[in-house]
């Protein structure tokens, strides 16, 4: 079974902070990262192939910086790692992303294709369904556990607001995992020195022949338009005091002014 | 390279150093800087600089021509069980609006087995026309056939804005279909409205975890589509006298091929409400120190009739399933009150519910960063503070 796993290197947003003098993001030694749903795609991708055979391709498009990223997929498990690295994929939204992404998937073949449910710095959830519409594959979203995988096809539950669905599909599928589905491993010293020696595989656009207006700038219909940091929210009031006094003014607070 | 500084007109102002979310631009010289290999040419700057010194050069091939042939506001309609999801009449809510402001029709699709009578609901909260498809295999929503069917429906009736909800189906759906039309998807909006001079849709958006704001455009392609956050929108109320046209629309037999389907849907939100579509939402953290002591967040939620959530914590150390799971690698919840019991307001927790109106925190140590987002703080022992304040509660609303 080919297993392709897609992942993205992001800023560790949890350390992205805003300078209050000028109210600007402050990105100054904040660390690149997997993608932390992206984590949880490496693994389950790892288990798969524990489970039924079959090797774990890791993709990822972006600088040369995210070679750092693919190496440490592969210490997590992960046999191979592509890097798509070409100016011409910059600027790319999710329509020309999923795309070029697809197109590199195709080189590497594909039987399940395995993305974390969405990058912490876009949100947008939206690379994953992207690439299975480009590929007219099915996809099944948010999945917190792969019941099985094998004789072509595969029965995975897939998390929706009030529980859970069972859903079957035909391979080959793209999934996209939940935290849920696993709990990641830590690299092994074994898989430490696999990374280190790994030879990563670079794909410009002119090796997927992709038309150049599909990508980048030029193949992306959305366009960011301004950026700012959204209004503070005032410091608030805070009561002290026995459990009594404390209840008794945050209920008048509530009734004054949230009823 | 798409993006260029023309020296001749950059005063080395730094307007564009502080617009730049990746820190790629610097000074040099006088004159800014931007770093290939950090910039992602995502735009931000270009707007910044109030000498139209950055250039950013975009040219869009098979973009659409006639931008007039495309008209009216849809709102993708979401079925459960055959009942309308809320965040549908939300999303009326912000369409009526963005399609007065065009002076075009607002229009709502629903898919789903048996949904016809469900058209009147939707002409009640605001839409002047509903697309109806209707078949026995598209009772639930099933990713392939809905994308198809509203892809198709898309290209024939050329709506100018399409919206969905940010929802589990929502976010499934549209991308699938996005990329069939080749047009521009905008995620998880927390505001819309039409540019009074160009008559674009301003589509705007957190990014960074909410560190950040984005507003993003559509010129060239149609529709521009965005799915929209639950429980930001304002809904209409229900106006039974409002007129509107229903149109049947017959789905094809390829379009309701698909590949995967539906075994069985286990339910299992069984403590009060689905957290998604709670006003009030009672969470409990590592504070609360044992599963038998989450009861008290259950209990309270209850008095209140809201919905309980979980800090990381508390879903990793077995207290209450993931589902529960508020921040970074949970949900996103943006309801009326938001009552954090015991958690210490990590970034990764604050990620996922400082956008609620009211935030009231409850935790013994004063210096707890959940305090400085908080509208209203209570420092105290929370075994002692939430039964007292679970009492007052029923004890009000009974009234």
């Amino acid at each position: 079974m080919n297993i392709v796993v897609c992942i993205k290197q992001v800023p560790d947003t949890t350390e992205v902070r805003i300078d209050p003098k000028t109210n600007t993001l402050v990105r100054e030694g904040v660390a690149s990262i997997i993608n932390p749903f992206d984590l949880y795609a490496i693994e389950e991708g790892v288990r798969l192939k524990e489970r039924f055979g079959g090797k774990v391709t890791v993709i990822s498009m972006g600088p040369g910086q995210v070679e750092n990223a693919l190496r440490e997929a592969i210490s997590l498990g992960a046999d191979e790692a592509v890097l798509m690295c070409d100016r011409a994929f910059a600027g790319s939204d999710t329509l020309a992303t999923s795309l070029a992404l697809s197109e590199g998937i195709k080189k590497i073949g594909f039987d399940v294709i395995i993305c974390g449910k969405q990058a912490i710095d876009g949100d947008t959830a939206q690379v994953g369904p992207g690439i299975a519409a480009h590929l007219d594959i099915p996809q099944i979203t948010y999945v917190k556990k792969i019941e099985s995988a094998d004789n072509g096809k595969i029965i995975a539950e897939r998390m929706v607001e009030e529980g859970y669905e069972v859903v079957e599909s035909s391979l080959p599928v793209l999934i996209t995992v939940v935290k849920e589905i696993n709990e990641p491993r830590l690299p092994s010293l074994k898989g430490k020195m696999k990374a280190k020696n790994a030879a990563i595989k670079t794909i410009t656009s002119a090796d997927l022949g992709i038309d150049k207006s599909k990508i980048g700038l030029d193949g992306s219909p959305t366009w960011v338009m301004k950026i700012f940091t959204p209004s503070k929210k005032e410091g608030g009031k805070i009561f002290e005091g026995s459990a009594d006094e404390v209840v008794a003014k945050l209920i008048a607070e509530m009734q004054d002014n949230l009823i | 390279m798409g993006i260029e500084i023309e020296i001749e007109k950059c005063v080395g102002c730094g307007a564009c150093i502080k617009a730049c979310p990746y820190s790629a631009i610097s000074m040099r010289d006088k004159i800014a800087y931007i770093d290939e290999e950090k910039c992602t040419l995502c735009g931000a700057c270009v707007e910044s600089c109030k000498f139209d010194a950055i250039i950013m050069r975009v040219h869009h091939e098979d973009v659409v021509r006639d931008l007039t042939a495309y008209r009216d506001v849809w709102v993708i309609a979401e079925q459960k069980k055959g009942a309308v999801q809320s965040v549908s009449y939300e999303l009326l809510g912000v369409g009526r609006k963005l399609a007065d402001d065009r002076n075009a029709k607002l229009g709502a699709v629903i898919i789903g087995k048996d949904v016809r009578k469900q058209a009147e609901k939707l002409i009640e909260r605001g839409a002047d026309k509903v697309y109806v498809v209707e078949h026995r295999d598209l009772e639930h929503f099933i990713d392939e056939s809905y994308s198809r069917i509203l892809a198709n429906l898309i290209r024939k009736e050329k709506p100018e804005i399409v919206l969905t909800g940010a929802t589990a189906i929502g976010r499934a759906l549209i991308p699938r279909v996005a990329v069939q039309i080749k047009t521009g998807l905008t995620a998880d909006c927390t505001s819309l409205a039409v540019d009074p001079d160009s008559g674009l849709l301003l589509q705007t958006r957190p990014a960074f975890g909410g560190n950040i704001m984005a507003t993003i455009l559509c010129k060239d392609y149609r529709p521009q589509m965005a799915t929209v956050r639950h429980k930001v929108m304002k809904e209409l109320d229900p106006d039974p006298s409002r007129k509107g046209k229903i149109i049947a629309v017959k789905p094809d037999d390829t379009d309701l091929k698909s590949r995967t389907k539906v075994l069985k849907l286990i339910e299992e939100m069984e403590s009060t409400l689905n957290i998604a579509e709670a006003d009030i939402i009672v969470s409990g953290g590592r504070g609360l120190k044992s599963p038998e002591n989450f009861r008290l967040v259950e209990g309270l939620a209850k008095a209140f009739g809201g919905a309980v959530g979980a800090s990381r914590a508390a879903v990793d150390s077995g207290w209450i399933p993931y589902s529960h799971q508020v921040g970074q690698t949970g949900k996103t919840v943006c309801p009326k009150v938001y009552i954090a019991c015991g958690i210490s307001g990590a970034i990764q927790h604050k990620v996922g519910m400082q956008s609620s109106d009211c935030i009231i925190a409850i935790n013994k140590d004063p210096n707890a960063p959940i305090f400085e987002i908080a509208t209203y703080g209570i420092v105290g022992d929370l075994f002692e503070v939430i039964p007292k304040l679970t009492e007052a509660v029923k004890k009000i609303l009974k009234k």
